[in-house]
C-alpha cells in the first residue's frame, strides 16, 4: 500500500540531494512534485495546501540549520507533519467497556465499503483479546446482507442473532422499525449468552440519504454504542472529506476503519477522513481472510509512507503466528542435525501462516537491499507455495531426510506425484541447498530475523 | 450513442426522463464543481495565474486527476494567450469541450454476438464496487428492450453473493444458473454458456467475485473465465464491463489497467453516481485507458440505470440540458 507515493517521493528527495539548505528557490519543485504525488495519493486539495504551506514554512524557517542534509530535512518535516495529522504515533483503542453489558460497536458506512467483512474481522479480532462478541446484521435493505454476515459468522464460529421470526414477521415491510427491534433483541440476546459485546452491521447508506441517515440516528440512540465505527473504503477519492464529514456530523462517529488496504491505493483518504473528523483510524483491513484486520498504527503508516517500511507490524505479526516452542527446537535441531526437508515444508507452513505473501512483502522497506522484493509483492502466487508444499509431500521420508539420494528417476516419481514437471521439482531442491547453506552459516543468536530476512520465497525464480 | 446501441427510445419521453435522471445524478457533483468554478471565473476578463491554478483544484477536487487537470488548464492558457482576453463564459466552453472531446474520443461500441450465439457480457470489478445490483439493473434494462436474459452466479467465493443474484433474479424473473459457494467460477460460466445457447436466450450476464487488481492468481481467474466462455462461443465475451464506485479517486486508473490485462475490460459501469461523490476518474480513464463509460448508476431502484452519454454528462455537469448545448 502507498507504493506509488513512496515511490514519488523518494524521487523527490532524490532530486534534492545534494543541495547545500533549503531555499525558497529549491524548494519549489519539490514541493510541486509533492504536492502532485499528494493528489494523486487522493489527498483532499485543501488539504495538501495546507500541509505545503507548513512545511514549507517550517523548512524555510529556523530549522534550515540543523546538520541534517536537505533531503532528510524534508523528509522529517513531511514525517512530522503527515504524523501530526493522522493523530500522534500512538495506536488507538477500541472502548468495549460498558456498565450494562454488552458494549456495543455500530458499524456506518457507504455501500460497499465492507461493513459486513469488517464487523467479521472485528469479532474475530475481539475474541483473541478475551472478548466474547456477538453479531448482529440489521441491513434487512441489501439482498442477501444478513445471510452474508450469517455465513460469516458461521465461518469463524462467532455467535450471530439472526432474528428470523422478526425478519418474517416484517416480511416484505421490513424498514427502520424492523432495524431498531432487531437491534434490540440482539442486544437483549447478547446478555443473556454473556457476550460482552455486540456488534452491529448496518446497510450501507448515502450520507445525503435523509431517511437513512435518521434511521441510523435511532439506532444510535436505541443502542447508545460506545464506538461508532465508519467503514471505508481507502480507494475512495476526493469526495472521502464529504461523507466522512457528513457521517460524523449525525452521529458523532468515534473511529474509522480503513478496508482494502491490501490493494495498491495511495491511501491518501486516510488523511484526508482524519483530517476531516478529528476521529482517529483505528482499523485497516489487509486481507479477505477472517483475520485480516490490523490496527492502524500512524508511525508505522507514515514510515511505510516515506519508504520505511513496517518492520514492527510484521514481527509483531510473526509472533502472533509462529510457534515459538517449535521454532526453538528447530533451532537446536538444525545445531546438530542440519536443516532437512521436513524443516523447509515447516517453514513453509509457518511462512503460510503469516497471511497472503504480498501483505508480507509489502511491510518490508521500500529501500536498500528490500528493494526488490517490493516489486515482488505483485508476483509472488500464492498457490507456489503450495506446489513447493505438494513436491515435499511426495517425498518419502527417506528422501526428505537426505536429499542427496533424491536422482533421477526419483525426481521423475515425485514431478508426477505432486503433478508437476521434473523443472520444478529440481528448482525446489535447489532453493533448498541453497536454504541448507545459508542456515550453516547463521549464528543462532538472530536466527529468526535474519531466516525471515534472508529466505528466498520459493514462488520466486 | 443511446440510439445506436439501444434502437430509437420505445416510449415518448424515453430521452427526457434519462436527462432528469442524469442531471439529478450529477446534481451533487455539479454543485461542487460547477459552483466552484463559477466562483472563480466570476465576472473576470482576463485569465490569471492565479485563476488557472485554482481552476486546476477545482478540477482535482472533482478526482479528474492532477494530470488530467494539467491537461486541460494548459488548454486554457494556450487560449488565453491566442485571445489576448478570455471571459468566463469562453473559459467554461473551453473546460466543456474539453471533457466532451476526452469521455467520446475513447472506446468503440461493443460488438455483437454471431446469430444464434448469446452475447456474453462479464462484470468485474473490486470488492463493493456494485457489480451484483449493476447486474440486476442492466438485467432489467435488457428485458425491457424485450430480450432473454440468463444471469450467471460466478461469484462463488463471497459469502451470499450466489444469494443476492438470485434476489436480483427474482426481482427480474431471470433464472441464475449456479452452483455451490467455493465452486470453480470457470465451471458455472460453461454451464451457463451452455444453457443459454441451448435455450437461444439473447444474453449471459456474468457476474463474478470482486477482487482487488493486485491480486495476481485472482486475476488469472478472470482470464481462464475468458478462455472458458471463448470454448463455446469463439467471439465472447463480447463485452466486459468493469464497474467502478463513483467515490473511487486516482485509484481507478489502475484498477481499470489492471483489469483490462487480464479480463479485456471493453467498458466502465459507473455506480453509486447519486451520493456526493464526483465521478471525475472517468475523464482520467477514458484519456489514458481510452475506455468509455456505458452506464450510470444513479439509485437503487430496478430502473436506476442509464446508459452514458458524453455531451450529456458534462452539460449535466454544468447545468444546461441538451437542446440549448446543441
Amino acid at each position: 500500500m502507498f507504493e506509488t507515493l513512496s515511490d514519488k517521493l523518494q524521487r523527490v528527495f532524490k532530486n534534492l540531494r545534494g543541495e547545500g539548505r533549503l531555499t525558497e528557490e529549491n524548494m519549489g519543485p519539490t514541493l510541486e512534485e509533492i504536492r502532485l504525488a499528494l493528489l494523486e495519493a487522493d489527498v483532499n486539495h485543501q488539504i495538501v495546501d495546507d500541509l505545503l504551506g507548513h512545511i514549507r514554512q517550517r523548512a524555510l524557517g529556523t530549522e534550515v540549520m540543523t546538520s541534517l542534509s536537505p533531503a532528510e530535512q524534508v523528509v522529517k518535516i513531511l514525517r512530522d507533519e503527515l504524523l501530526g495529522l493522522l493523530g500522534g504515533g500512538d495506536a488507538a483503542r477500541l472502548n468495549v467497556k460498558a456498565s450494562q453489558p454488552p458494549a456495543v460497536i455500530l458499524m456506518a458506512g457507504l455501500q460497499g465499503s465492507g461493513k459486513t467483512t469488517t464487523s467479521t474481522k472485528l469479532a474475530v479480532w475481539l475474541r483473541k483479546r478475551g472478548h466474547r462478541p456477538m453479531l448482529v446484521s440489521v441491513d434487512v435493505y441489501r439482498p442477501a446482507a444478513r445471510d452474508q454476515l450469517a455465513v460469516l459468522a458461521k465461518e469463524t464460529s462467532t455467535p450471530i442473532f439472526v432474528g428470523e421470526q422478526i425478519m418474517e414477521k416484517a416480511g416484505e415491510a421490513a424498514g427502520t422499525a424492523t432495524v431498531l427491534e432487531l437491534a434490540k433483541t440482539a442486544r437483549r440476546e447478547a446478555f443473556s449468552n454473556g457476550c460482552d459485546v455486540l456488534i452491529v452491521d448496518t446497510a450501507g447508506r448515502l450520507h445525503v440519504d435523509e431517511s437513512l441517515m435518521s434511521e441510523m440516528r435511532q439506532l444510535k440512540q436505541t443502542l447508545n454504542p460506545g464506538e461508532i465505527l465508519f467503514v471505508a473504503d481507502a480507494m475512495i477519492g476526493q469526495d472521502a472529506v464529504h461523507s466522512a464529514q457528513a457521517f460524523h456530523q449525525q452521529l458523532s462517529i468515534t473511529g474509522v476503519v480503513l478496508t482494502k488496504m491490501d490493494g495498491d491505493s495511495r491511501g491518501g483518504a486516510a488523511l484526508s477522513i482524519r483530517r476531516i473528523t478529528g476521529q482517529p483510524i483505528k482499523f485497516i483491513g489487509i486481507s479477505e481472510r477472517p483475520d485480516g484486520l490490523d490496527v492502524f498504527h500512524p508511525d508505522r503508516i507514515v514510515g511505510r509512507i516515506l519508504g520505511m517500511g513496517d518492520i514492527l507490524g510484521l514481527i509483531e505479526r510473526a509472533e502472533e503466528v509462529v510457534d515459538k516452542k517449535k521454532a526453538a527446537e528447530l533451532e537446536k535441531k538444525l545445531r546438530t542435525d542440519g536443516f532437512t526437508l521436513d524443516d523447509f515444508r515447516d517453514q513453509l507452513r509457518q511462512i503460510r501462516k503469516l497471511g497472503p505473501l504480498e501483505n508480507v512483502l509489502k511491510m518490508l522497506p521500500r529501500i536498500g537491499p528490500f528493494q526488490d522484493m517490493q516489486k515482488m509483492s505483485g508476483q509472488v502466487d500464492e498457490k507456489q507455495i503450495g506446489r513447493v508444499e505438494a513436491i515435499i509431500n511426495s517425498m518419502t521420508a527417506e528422501e526428505r531426510q537426505h536429499h542427496q539420494v533424491i536422482n533421477g528417476s526419483r525426481r521423475k516419481r515425485i514431478a508426477q506425484g505432486s503433478g508437476t514437471s521434473v523443472q520444478e521439482v529440481n528448482q525446489v531442491l535447489k532453493q533448498y541447498v541453497q536454504m541448507r547453506k545459508m542456515f550453516k552459516s547463521v549464528s543462532s543468536s538472530s536466527f529468526m530475523s535474519r531466516r525471515l530476512m534472508n529466505m528466498r520465497l520459493p514462488g520466486q525464480q | 450513442m443511446i440510439q445506436t446501441l439501444f434502437g430509437t427510445p420505445k416510449k415518448p419521453g424515453f430521452f427526457e426522463r434519462i436527462q432528469e435522471k442524469m442531471s439529478d445524478a450529477v446534481q451533487k457533483t455539479k454543485d461542487n464543481l460547477v459552483n466552484r468554478v463559477d466562483e472563480i471565473l466570476g465576472n473576470r476578463t482576463e485569465v490569471s495565474p492565479e485563476l488557472l491554478r485554482q481552476l486546476e483544484a477545482a478540477l482535482i477536487g472533482a478526482d479528474v486527476g492532477a494530470r488530467t487537470a494539467a491537461e486541460i488548464v494548459t488548454k486554457v492558457r494556450q487560449r488565453a494567450e491566442q485571445d489576448q482576453t478570455t471571459g468566463a463564459g469562453q473559459v467554461r466552453q473551453i473546460i466543456k469541450d474539453e471533457l466532451v472531446r476526452i469521455l467520446e474520443a475513447a472506446g468503440v461500441p461493443p460488438q455483437s454476438a454471431p446469430a444464434g450465439d448469446p452475447f456474453v457480457l462479464l462484470m468485474v470489478g473490486v470488492n463493493g464496487a456494485g457489480k451484483t445490483t449493476s447486474i440486476g439493473k442492466l438485467t432489467q434494462r435488457y428485458k425491457n428492450e424485450g430480450n432473454s436474459v440468463l444471469l450467471c452466479a460466478a461469484d462463488t467465493f463471497r459469502a451470499a453473493a450466489i444469494e443476492q443474484l438470485e434476489v436480483w433474479g427474482k426481482r427480474t424473473g431471470t433464472e441464475v444458473i449456479r452452483q455451490k459457494q467455493g465452486a470453480d467460477p470457470s465451471a458455472v460460466l460453461f454451464d451457463a454458456i451452455s444453457a443459454a445457447k441451448a435455450r437461444g436466450i439473447d444474453f449471459v450476464i456474468v457476474d463474478t467475485a470482486g477482487r482487488l487488481h493486485t491480486k495476481t492468481n485472482l486475476m488469472q481467474e478472470l482470464s481462464k473465465m475468458r478462455r472458458t466462455a471463448q470454448r463455446l462461443v469463439p467471439s465472447a465475451p463480447h463485452e466486459t464491463l468493469l464497474v467502478l464506485d463513483a467515490t473511487t479517486g486516482q485509484n481507478g486508473l489502475q484498477q481499470a489497467r489492471q483489469f483490462t490485462e487480464a479480463a479485456g475490460v471493453t467498458g466502465l459501469v459507473v455506480s453509486k453516481l447519486d451520493g456526493t461523490a464526483r465521478g471525475g476518474i472517468v475523464v482520467a480513464i477514458a484519456r489514458e485507458m481510452n475506455l468509455p463509460v456505458r452506464y450510470v448508476g444513479t439509485g437503487e431502484k430496478l430502473d436506476d440505470m442509464i446508459p452514458f452519454d458524453a455531451r450529456q454528462f458534462v452539460d449535466a455537469l454544468f447545468g444546461e440540458d441538451r437542446a440549448s448545448a446543441a
